[in-house]
């Protein structure tokens, strides 16, 4: 019992120290090291961000979403969103520091292709990771709950 | 005339800093889901987001042939500097049963993605440095001509072993209708001169069980499983080239992110040679703190 007590106090003892030394390491790092999503001014940033757009290749802009208007998407593309991208775009979209509004035409008008690229490959120089980890069925799923946010009414271009 | 004060009662219970920082962790207002791979030895080209950073605690139970099995546990702090950036510490500690408990040693790791956009093959430089004691027992990877055997020494001996070792890993991944495939050649370097640069690898395979997300907030759907495997083992080192006394692990892995932030992971890696341990039990908790940068810098007074 004696032997187990010991055994159980020097690993407590292992972790707490662990605990310690992490988190000094960590808020050293958060604080001291480079986070390039919250350096750069918002507005320019965004502008960077959008511009990116222009990148995205022709054969990719055409691809069409498979589930285009449909409502359980729409709601599973929703779920979604909050998990995985409300963190940087905002709860309702709008943007935070960490990232532009996705409500802004530009965005709003882009095909579904467009906006399924951009999800896959990200932006990484302007912040925004790739999210080819999410399946490409639920990439189709936030892309259509995205123009299912179409803030000005208008219609989705399919350049 | 004397003045007495009563000596101020002790409270029942004191919280401790530690006790304070699970808690501010736990309790951390900014949510962030997770989608993690199964993987425990393997990586794929996934970094994490930009500011945000993710803790996790693993453990594994390994059997000894000939001597006592242990649980091996560390802690791992990861946090993405960048988008194609991730810097990472851990902490590594043992218990070998019948013998004692010891603290082991820490690795930093840095993932440096080298392309910018997906590709069919996407490649992630891993460069790490660990300083360790001989009684690491992790088993994270297992390079050169480590066996079984290199286990048998009791703690009081084998930590006096230090050791100062720079990893380098290329980790090349690639995602295809769901599948993940992740290929790690890996080598090590005992930075004393007179040790030789060891080789290593692991591969994995994984994909998640359901492809589509249902519209609802679920524990147990599909979407949130991932099942995958991985391969891992020795691959001799410079002096000793060829595949003799080495040891080799086949071990299937499940991940169930949970909507609630969490992440859990299973994984039972099975030795495939004499020289390996016969049974790796392995599990892990992590959770992922979103905007951590952000807040830290903003409580210290840096610029937002």
């Amino acid at each position: 019992m004696k032997a187990i007590t010991t055994q159980l106090r020097s690993m407590y003892r292992a972790l707490a120290r662990s605990v310690w030394v992490g988190a000094a390491v960590g808020i050293c790092a958060a604080t001291f090291l480079p986070a390039q999503t919250t350096r750069t001014p918002i507005p320019e940033r965004d502008d960077v961000a959008l511009a990116a757009f222009a990148r995205v290749p022709n054969s990719a802009r055409s691809r069409m979403n498979p589930f285009e208007g449909n409502l359980q998407e729409i709601v599973a593309g929703g779920k979604l969103f909050a998990r995985h991208c409300a963190q940087c775009h905002g709860e309702k979209a709008g943007g935070t520091r960490r990232g532009p509004s996705l409500l802004q035409g530009e965005v709003q008008q882009a095909s579904p292709g467009t906006l399924f690229w951009v999800m896959t490959n990200g932006f990484v120089r302007q912040g925004m990771p790739v999210w080819s980890k999410l399946p490409e069925p639920q990439r189709w799923q936030i892309v259509t709950f995205l123009h299912s946010l179409n803030f000005y009414g208008q219609q989705p271009d399919q350049k | 005339m004397p003045i007495f004060h009563n000596p101020p009662a002790r409270p029942v219970f004191r919280f401790s800093p530690g006790v304070l920082l699970v808690l501010s962790l736990l309790l951390w207002g900014t949510r962030s889901f997770a989608q993690e791979s199964p993987y425990i030895v393997t990586y794929d080209h996934y970094l994490e987001e930009p500011g945000n950073l993710e803790v996790e605690y693993f453990s594994t139970l390994g059997t000894q042939r000939g001597g006592h099995n242990f649980h091996a546990y560390w802690a791992e702090m990861e946090y993405g500097t960048t988008a194609w950036w991730t810097t990472g510490l851990y902490l590594d500690g043992q218990t070998t049963f019948g013998d004692s408990s010891v603290f082991t040693g820490f690795r930093v790791e840095n993932r440096f993605r080298l392309l910018q956009r997906e590709h069919l093959v996407n490649p992630i430089l891993y460069v790490e440095y660990e300083q360790i004691s001989g009684a690491d027992k992790i088993l994270k990877e297992v390079e050169g001509h480590d066996t079984e055997a290199d286990f048998l020494s009791p703690n009081s001996e084998s930590r006096q072993e230090h050791k100062h070792e720079l990893e380098l890993k290329l980790l090349l991944s690639s995602t295809f209708k769901g599948w993940n495939v992740a290929v790690n050649p890996i080598f090590t370097k005992n930075l004393l001169p007179s040790e030789p640069w060891e080789f290593a690898y692991a591969v994995g395979v994984s994909r998640p069980l359901g492809l589509k997300a249902s519209p609802r907030r679920c524990y147990f759907c599909a979407e949130n499983f991932i099942a995958g495997i991985e391969m891992y083992g020795g691959l001799g080192d410079v002096e000793s080239p060829g595949l003799h006394d080495i040891s080799q692990y086949l071990a299937p892995a499940i991940a169930w992110n949970l909507p609630s932030d969490w992440t859990f992971r299973l994984s039972s890696g099975f030795g495939l040679n004499p020289n390996s341990h016969r049974l790796l039990l392995r599990w892990g908790v992590s959770r992922e703190f979103s905007g951590f940068g952000e807040t830290v810098r903003h409580l210290l007074g840096g610029r937002p």
